[in-house]
This record gives C-alpha cells, sequence and structure tokens, in this order.
C-alpha cells in the first residue's frame, strides 16, 4: 500500500470542540507536540477556516493570524496549513495567512460547489502554496458528482482532492466507492477526512486507504466537530498494525495527545473522550483486563503502561496471565536501571 | 410621456430579465441589447423588438448614441474596460457587476438627485440590495457598531459570473454594508445550497447596536420592508428582529417575481428591480425637467 500523509486538525476542526477559544500559547505547545510526532500537515485557525470568527460561527479569541504566527513559530518540518472557504474567506486573507508562516492551504467547498474554489486554488498556486481541494459534505453527492467536481479541483491546480464526510454521515462501503473512482479519475492524491458520529471514523479512513487514498485527517484523541474526527493516535496505531508506511511516531503522537492537548483542554474545563491506554490493549493484542493491572503496574514500578502491555502482546500472554504484567513491569524498570 | 431609452449590455440571466422588467415600466423601452456572441438572450431581445447584436459595446455606441441609459449586467472585469467608453458616450450606466466604477447605490437608502446626475452608479450584489437597506434602518434608530450577514442562495440562481469572483461578491457586499448601511464594521458570508426544489434567498442579518429599543428597531425595519415591497414585492421578513444582549438578529427571505428567472432566484429579482427602479427614478428627473 502506497505511503500515508497525515493532516492532523485538533487545532482547526478541534476548534468547535473548544468553541474556537484556542490561545497562542495553546497553540504553540500542540504544535511543537504534533511536529515532533512527524505529523506531516498541521492545521490551525477558526474551525469554519480563515475569517470564521464571526456572530453566526463564534467569535475566537485571537484571529486567524495570531494563530498562524504562533503556529508559525513553534514548527519546525510540518507544513503550517489553514482552512479557506470561499465565501467566509478571501484570497486577500490567504496572503495575509502566508506572510504569517502558512506554507499549504485547504480550499473547501460544499461538494457540488467545487467552481467557486477557483480563484482561490489558481491564487494559492500561484503563491507558491501546497493546495488541496476539500469537497465536504461527500455523503450528499452521487459518485459521478463528486468526480466531475474533483475534476474541477484538478483542473484549477489542486495538489490534492479530499472526498469530506463533514456529517460523519458516510459508511464504509460509501467510502470506498468514493474514493475508488475518485483514485481511478484523477491523476492527483486522494485523501479522506472522516467524523465518528456513527463511530465509524477509523474504520472509514482504512476505507479509504484500502480504496487508495493517501492524505487521511486525523485529529489528537479525536477532538473536533460533533462525535470529533479520526483519533490521529489511534489512526497511527491501525497504520503501524497493517504495516502502512507514514511518518508519524506513535508513542509520541500519543504524547502530544496526553501531554500537550489533555492538559490544555483540562484548562478549559473540556473533558476529551479519550483513552489512549485502552488503545494498547488493541495495538499489542492484550487481554483487556490486564489494562488495570498494568496501570497498577507502571505505577508501582514507575515505567510506561504502554511499554508493559505492548511487552504482554509480544510474549503472547493469554487471558488469566495478569501476574506476568507483575514480572514485565519489573523487568522493564530493570533494564531502565 | 416618451419613454427613455435603455440599453443591455450582457444578456445573460439579469440582462434578459431586465428586459422583462423593463417591458413592463411605463417609463422605459429597451432600445438595443448587446453581447460579445450571439446567444440566446439576443433572440429574445430580437423577440421583443429591440435592436440585438453580438459588436458588444461598440456597436451600441456607434448605432445608438442616443440611449439615455445603460444596464452593464456583464462581469466585473468587463465593466471596467466599458466604464470609459460608456461615459464618453454621454449614457448614463447603471452597474449590475462588483465592479463599482461608480458609487454604491441602494436605491431606499442613498439614492439623491445628485447621483441620477452622475455618468455611472453600481448596484453593489444581490445580496446588498437585499441586506444594506435593513443594517441602514437598524443604523438610523440603534447605530449598529458591527453587521454581519450570511446570505443563502440557490446554487442554481448563482451564475459563473458569481461564482468565479465569489471574493468580489463578499468584499463589495461588506463594503456597501459600511458605506451605506452605515455599520462601523461589517462581514459578509455568502452560501450556495444546492437543495431541489431550490431554496429561496435567504438573509439573515445581525447586528451589535449601541442602543438597544428593540420595538424601535422592530418599527424601523417594518418601515424599511414596506418600502422596498414597492418594487420587491417578494421581500419579507422570516423573523422579525430579536434582541440578545446588544445582538439583533433578523432573518428575511425574498421572493422573485418570476419573470425570466425561477421565482426562487429572488437574489437576482432584488438587483434587477432595483436597477430598473432608479432608471424609472433618472425617467421622472428628467420628466421634472423637461416641465
Amino acid at each position: 500500500m502506497s505511503k500515508i500523509f497525515l493532516t492532523d486538525t485538533t487545532l482547526r476542526d478541534g476548534s468547535h470542540t473548544v468553541s474556537h477559544k484556542w490561545n497562542t500559547d495553546d497553540v504553540k505547545k500542540i504544535v511543537t507536540a504534533l511536529d515532533a510526532a512527524g505529523i506531516d500537515l498541521i492545521e490551525v485557525g477558526h474551525g469554519d477556516g480563515l475569517t470564521g470568527s464571526t456572530i453566526n460561527y463564534g467569535f475566537a479569541d485571537y484571529d486567524d493570524f495570531e494563530i498562524v504566527r504562533a503556529a508559525s513559530s513553534a514548527i519546525k518540518n510540518a507544513k503550517l496549513t489553514v482552512l479557506l472557504i470561499p465565501g467566509i474567506g478571501t484570497v486577500e486573507d490567504l496572503k495575509k495567512a502566508q506572510e504569517c508562516g502558512a506554507k499549504a492551504v485547504r480550499v473547501a467547498t460544499h461538494v457540488t460547489e467545487a467552481d467557486v474554489s477557483e480563484q482561490h486554488i489558481k491564487a494559492a498556486k500561484k503563491m507558491g502554496m501546497f493546495t488541496v481541494g476539500f469537497l465536504m459534505m461527500g455523503h450528499m453527492a452521487s459518485v459521478e458528482k463528486i468526480v466531475e467536481e474533483a475534476k474541477k479541483m484538478e483542473s484549477y491546480g489542486a495538489d490534492v482532492v479530499y472526498c469530506t464526510d463533514s456529517a460523519g454521515a458516510m459508511l464504509p462501503v460509501n467510502v470506498k466507492e468514493k474514493i475508488s473512482a475518485l483514485v481511478k479519475n484523477l491523476s492527483i492524491p486522494v485523501g479522506h477526512h472522516s467524523h465518528n458520529n456513527l463511530g465509524l471514523a477509523i474504520g472509514n479512513s482504512l476505507a479509504a486507504i484500502e480504496a487508495g487514498a493517501t492524505y487521511i485527517d486525523g485529529s489528537l484523541s479525536g477532538l473536533g466537530a460533533g462525535a470529533g474526527n479520526t483519533a490521529t493516535d489511534v489512526l497511527v496505531a491501525v497504520m503501524n498494525k497493517m504495516n502502512i508506511e507514514h511518518n508519524a511516531d506513535l508513542f509520541k503522537t500519543m504524547d502530544a495527545s496526553t501531554n500537550a492537548l489533555l492538559p490544555v483542554l483540562e484548562a478549559k474545563g473540556v473533558k476529551a473522550n479519550t483513552n489512549l491506554d485502552t488503545m494498547i490493549l488493541g495495538y499489542a493484542g492484550c487481554y483487556s483486563s490486564f489494562l488495570l493491572h498494568a496501570r497498577r503496574a507502571a505505577l508501582r514500578f514507575n515505567v510506561d503502561v504502554r511499554e508493559i502491555l505492548i511487552e504482554c502482546g509480544r510474549r503472547k500472554a493469554v487471558g488469566g496471565q495478569e501476574d506476568w504484567i507483575i514480572e514485565i513491569a519489573s523487568d522493564i524498570a530493570k533494564l531502565k536501571r | 410621456m416618451e419613454k427613455l431609452k435603455a440599453g443591455i449590455i450582457g444578456p445573460g440571466n439579469i440582462g434578459i430579465d431586465l428586459m422583462m422588467k423593463i417591458k413592463r415600466s411605463p417609463y422605459l423601452e429597451t432600445r438595443c441589447v448587446v453581447n460579445i456572441k450571439e446567444s440566446e438572450g439576443l433572440d429574445i431581445a430580437r423577440d421583443m423588438g429591440a435592436d440585438a447584436s453580438a459588436g458588444g459595446v461598440d456597436y451600441m455606441i456607434e448605432n445608438h448614441p442616443d440611449l439615455d441609459i445603460v444596464f452593464d449586467a456583464t462581469s466585473a472585469s468587463a465593466h471596467v474596460k466599458a466604464a470609459p467608453k460608456l461615459k464618453q458616450a454621454g449614457y448614463f450606466t447603471i452597474d449590475l457587476t462588483p465592479a463599482a466604477v461608480g458609487p454604491y447605490c441602494v436605491p431606499t437608502v442613498n439614492l439623491t438627485e445628485e447621483m441620477l446626475n452622475m455618468d455611472n452608479v453600481n448596484m453593489v450584489t444581490c445580496a446588498g440590495q437585499a441586506t444594506v437597506p435593513v443594517v441602514a434602518a437598524i443604523n438610523k434608530v440603534a447605530d449598529v457598531v458591527y453587521a454581519e450577514v450570511v446570505s443563502s442562495i440557490s446554487s442554481k440562481s448563482a451564475g459563473p459570473g458569481t461564482r468565479a469572483n465569489i471574493d468580489e461578491f463578499t468584499v463589495t457586499t461588506r463594503q456597501a454594508l459600511e458605506q451605506v448601511g452605515g455599520a462601523d464594521k461589517a462581514k459578509v458570508i455568502i452560501v450556495l445550497n444546492p437543495a431541489e426544489p431550490p431554496i429561496f434567498m435567504r438573509n439573515t442579518i445581525y447586528t451589535k447596536v449601541k442602543n438597544t429599543d428593540i420595538e424601535a428597531i422592530r418599527s424601523a425595519v417594518e418601515d424599511c420592508v414596506r418600502e422596498l415591497n414597492t418594487f420587491v414585492p417578494g421581500y419579507k421578513i422570516l423573523l422579525e428582529p430579536i434582541i440578545q444582549n446588544d445582538i439583533v438578529t433578523t432573518m428575511i427571505q425574498v421572493e422573485g417575481l418570476g419573470d425570466y428567472l425561477p421565482v426562487y432566484s429572488g437574489n437576482l429579482d432584488i438587483i434587477t428591480s432595483a436597477a430598473v427602479n432608479i432608471a424609472e427614478k433618472k425617467a421622472q428627473q428628467l420628466a421634472r425637467r423637461a416641465k
């Protein structure tokens, strides 16, 4: 399978979850962690894109350009990305964002209205930006229609086109059908962005990858509008299990969630719907009741719970062998010394 | 009374709708319609008895130097090129593109005798014609510090010109909300909705006001709608002004007359109706002078 490029949208789609109240320190902290984790594109800004801060969508405390500047100061490797929805933001706004450090843009339209993006995609390419066409509400158009609209974006010069499941309404079979058709009919890479409203975000992301998509969106701990996006951390774990090539580091992506995002959310009184230890059970293939035992052992021996569970999986512990956890934790602690 | 002689540049959706409205007007008649290529719009113009040509602006100026009024329904870039020629020909030009060569004109708000004496006035955008009057009405009684408009139009009624120039559309509308509507600052959002059957044009108008007397605001908005109804009968309030803290929310819908474009195209109807309204005012002005 082809290499997958990840776009993390914790600081853009996730803005909806915090009512667009990221501050510049939050942004620097989370961007630093995502960048260290090897995420390819990091998207920041108001949930509704450049200049989305309005009565209609909710006011942000910081304008998009301050946010982009803060992110730019913290980023080393990833492409700093902004969202531009024609009809809300303009080419002028994009120019300002570029001056503040944005390197990539996703130009988003409703799935049937790609022609309103011509002006913006062409301008972004002329400005030398990596440009993604983002067809939103992908569930609302037929396969033929989405191909037709994606081809328009390709003709304007887009580097990638996305089928975006903004409503979290698509089933894996729909994702597969649409992504396959796009891959077949376009000569540029195809991407997918999902929402977990039906609990299908990861499943849909995999369906997209299997159908040939090479750009996939996620957000830390699955933050994002509605039930959130595909959790970047979970996606990295699943891709590792499938031996799919990508640039992200699993533990560092999880750490970005646990050490950067969660404290910021807690300070805002927002509870993230995350339980990354449990994800490692699945990742390592451990009996599920090992979880609490492993957490206790991690505390007792001062080791990383993830390492304990991964080692349990590697040693092929089966149900009932909770006693192994103590031994493994003790071994890891010894190795560390 | 002799009717004023009108010319139309660009017989697309807007141009054809203009022809049909002009046909009903006691003050105006369409003498010449030009395009840059043969089109259905030119055939319609011929059927209606106008001299129609694919010879563009130059044909119009050469063959119809006596036109009183010219409507330009092309595109911003085309109008920028045509404007100096139209001026030299001595026409009173009503520009329906977002080019804004002349001043923004929203007839119920800022149309003056002086403006009628100019050579070029600009019709802003459909969203501008639909929302500037409400913002101006609220501003008069409540002092608007910020106006925000969310304009949804059916995909079918957004022509290729609007689609290719959506930035000009939002920026021009914003500027008119500030300069004509009187908001200190403004923001415009446009959303295209492809639903079938097509939705009517609807506009949500948020205003942040200094004076929160909601009764005064409501009555100002009612007066404004009554005045607009004299030439846009399908303009109506969906949600009368409601207030939360200092933010007033008003929603309006525009149903078109169904002349050339179906009734859902209220967005196009309101701009052609406003343009014809200005042309008729010009005719009345000239008639007064003749007396």
